[in-house]
């Protein structure tokens, strides 16, 4: 499995604000820094589908050697993680990680509190998502996304809300989690502890090695 | 899909609008063959000008129509300015959704019973005060001036641009901006005025329009509280369509062309007034004066407004139920000498038939119109389409002025009087008021969990009806009984299309103003006011009750 950003160009009005051509590895994370308002977010909209029409997009985009460049959203199996959860809040623990686990899975409980042990909640499943804390939150949104078996993430901040101790927790466990399922990963950030964490290469909006 | 709905929704708002214009305009000049007008004439115009009460109607029309809309506006600013951000003002917001739920119909009846010379304030002041020992001889009600109107018009419409002020508030940054002014010097209500309101009014300005629209042209509160000797041009029209001789139709349809033009040149003169306005305002806000001391008369009749309004409304309400409750009732004395359940059983019958009736249309309405609007708002993507704006055409263009049209084209076609023709034509009036309900929370919600059911895998059905739906349940149950309540509030549609066949409990009540039974308007009015407002708190308990064990789906 691997991700292939093919002289991905992310134009606005005409001018080029991200140019990028790589390959992410499986179980690799490439880390895209920069200031708020590089095109960092852009970035990972065009990837995952949701381009506001403001911009246009050039080059193409390969998963496992599918081009999923002109693909709707729901068909290009990238999860996505933001800074916040955003878990539904109108189904349980247990509907969160239902919601995301592929169809056609035999034993749907069963895959459910596997999830639920596999990031320590237990027994959770059928409390309110929002009873439970930042940290649990946040582990939820994650075994969501792995639940519906996907062959990418994009991170889009995903530990900036996060407190000191638990980021550095939360990262161990995104980042293991990627690699035992040799997911590739794009994470953008503007902190630099994320990147030195990923342990994979970082670059700006522009490609240029950081 | 959804682009159908957009259209859908157009279509059935606009087409309705311009049919039932076309119908109006040519018999005005006397083209109508299913009543042997085959040649065009101007003889319908000579027929309406002929009319001795012509000018007296016409200015009535201006003159209520403009002083309610201005009055309305003006205290609404005010209430806004005076209290916003105060405790005492998220109680006003609090009650507004039960008001808004209640019937201009219900609230004037309510209006008319408390003013009434045998009303509540005078029984109150009797004999003690006024010495009087039977009611007075005195016209308060249908007073000739139409200041009765005016008060029953300003006591639904202030709620109606609250709400609308309330919407438009945080695009304005008006606390902030309050504060700053206040910061400067500036008294709240001065500050408010001269910094807020030109951000506001700009986007309120359709509403406002609606409102004097309305105002200017509406039957059913004028049928109950208006001057009658000569009444409000829009009744006379009414009068002239229901005449037994069928040719006083071409005389109608000439009148209603009128009314159309006095509303479009009173919405004129309100435009043209708005730039006299800015240009003045601009000068004043720039002269600076602070009006700090303003403060001190402006906040307490801000509330003083607020408060009146409230107790005209919910006294009025009371005055309805004691009446249908009412056995003998002699004038000075307060409370009835005898109580009894005789009103309400006389009626049972009809009021079972009468309820199912307002309860079907209602329903269908609403439920239509609450999936038209989903699909329109769905085709729109984050950014409104500026055709939309074409929803406020069945609330500007006067009902009187379009329905008579509409309603012959109804006949010819054989629909009058069916149940599906007047929920066809209740949805003209019912879909405007659910979209505008739902529009901003649909917008509000948060794209990204659209993006994230999405990467999932969810394809965009599923996103709708999974998560989009679910997440806005609250917004859908209270657009859908804003909905169900513009329904059953609706007179005129019922009466011109129902063809005295379907009826609801709003032309029933209307049809017993003229009456002096009071029990029976009582009976009437309750169940009018009574059927919208149980629908609405059934619709805020549901999401409440379906969510209670998820916090993240509580309101702020």
């Amino acid at each position: 499995m691997s991700l292939r950003l093919e002289n991905l160009t992310i134009l606005r009005d005409g001018a080029p604000m991200v140019v990028l051509d790589r390959t992410v590895a499986p179980g690799e994370v490439l880390s895209v820094m920069g200031p708020s308002g590089c095109g960092k977010s852009t970035l990972l909209a065009c990837l995952a589908g949701a381009l506001p029409p403001v911009f246009q997009a050039r080059g193409r985009v390969w998963l496992d050697g599918r081009e999923i460049t002109d693909l709707p959203s729901h068909a290009r199996r990238l999860g996505m993680l933001f800074q916040d959860d955003i878990l539904f809040p109108h189904l349980s623990v247990a509907g969160n990680l239902g919601f995301g686990l592929a169809r056609g899975v035999g034993d749907r409980t069963g895959a459910i509190e596997d999830a639920l042990r596999e990031a320590g909640l237990e027994g959770m499943g059928a409390r309110d998502p929002a009873t439970l804390s930042g940290g649990q939150r946040a582990r939820v949104a994650l075994m969501r996304t792995l639940l519906s078996a996907p062959r990418g993430l994009l991170l889009d901040e995903a530990f900036s809300k996060l407190d000191t101790d638990l980021r550095a927790q939360m990262r161990g466990f995104v980042f293991g989690r990627a690699r035992a399922h040799g997911l590739p990963v794009i994470m953008v950030t503007h902190d630099i502890e994320d990147a030195r964490a990923a342990g994979g290469p970082v670059v700006d909006v522009m490609g240029r090695a950081l | 899909m959804a682009r159908a709905g957009l259209w859908a929704a157009l279509g059935l708002l606009a087409l309705p609008v311009l049919a039932g214009l076309a119908g109006v305009i040519a018999p005005a000049f006397g083209y109508l063959p299913a009543l042997g007008g085959t040649e065009l004439s101007l003889d319908p115009w000579r027929g309406l000008l002929s009319w001795g009460g012509l000018a007296a109607a016409m200015r009535l029309s201006l003159t209520t129509g403009v002083l309610s809309t201005a009055l309305s506006l003006a205290l609404t600013f005010l209430i806004v300015a005076a209290w916003q951000g105060t405790r005492s003002f998220a109680w006003v917001t609090r009650a507004l959704a039960p008001m808004l739920a209640l019937p201009h119909a219900a609230a004037a009846f309510g209006l008319a019973f408390l003013i009434a010379p045998s009303g509540w304030i005078a029984r109150a002041l009797s004999p003690w005060a006024t010495g009087w020992e039977r009611p007075p001889d005195l016209l308060i009600v249908n007073d000739p001036w139409g200041l009765a109107l005016v008060a029953g018009l300003v006591v639904k419409e202030v709620p109606f641009l609250l709400l609308m002020t309330l919407a438009a508030l945080p695009q304005a940054d008006s606390l902030r901006s309050q504060m700053i002014a206040r910061g400067l010097g500036y008294g709240r209500v001065m500050g408010w005025m001269k910094v807020v309101a030109p951000r506001v009014y700009a986007q309120i300005r359709l509403p406002v329009y609606a409102v004097l629209a309305y105002s200017m042209s509406v039957v059913d509160v004028a049928l109950i509280l208006g001057p009658t000797r000569p009444p409000t041009l829009a009744v006379q029209i009414l009068e002239w369509t229901n005449h037994p001789d069928l040719q006083m139709r071409f005389q109608a349809a000439a009148g209603a062309c009128l009314q159309l033009v006095l509303v479009v040149g009173a919405l004129a003169l309100w435009r043209l007034a708005e730039r006299l306005v800015a240009r003045r305002g601009a000068g004043w806000a720039a002269g600076g004066a602070r009006g700090a001391g303003a403060d001190r008369v402006l906040r307490p009749l801000g509330a003083g407004v607020a408060l009146a309004t409230g107790l005209a409304v919910g006294l009025g309400l009371a005055g309805l139920l004691v009446w249908s409750f009412a056995g003998l009732w002699r004038f000075p004395a307060l409370w009835p000498d005898a109580w009894g359940l005789r009103n309400w059983a006389g009626q049972s019958d009809m009021l079972a038939r009468r309820i199912w009736q307002s309860a079907v249309i209602a329903l269908g309405a609403s439920v239509i119109a609450l999936a038209l609007s989903v699909a329109a708002l769905q085709a729109q993507g984050a950014r409104p389409a500026r055709i939309m704006g074409l929803i406020y055409l069945p609330l500007i263009v006067p009902q009187i002025a379009f329905l008579p049209g509409l309603a012959s084209f109804a006949l010819i076609l054989g629909l009058d009087g069916t149940l599906l023709a007047v929920m066809a034509v209740h949805l003209v009036f019912v879909l405007p008021y659910v979209y505008l309900v739902l529009a901003d929370p649909w917008r509000a919600w948060d794209a990204r969990a659209g993006l994230v059911a999405a990467s999932l895998g969810a394809r965009p059905l599923r996103v709708l009806w999974a998560v989009r739906l679910p997440m806005l349940l609250r917004a859908l149950c209270v657009a859908f009984a804003v909905g169900f309540a513009t329904s059953i509030a609706q007179y005129l549609p019922t009466l011109l299309i129902g063809a005295g066949r379907v009826g609801t409990v709003t032309t029933e009540a209307v049809a017993l103003a003229s009456s002096a039974n009071r029990r029976l308007i009582g009976v009437w009015a309750v169940v009018q006011m009574a059927l919208p407002m149980a629908v609405f708190a059934a619709c805020l308990a549901l999401p409440a009750l379906i969510w209670r064990n998820r916090q993240g789906m509580r309101i702020g």
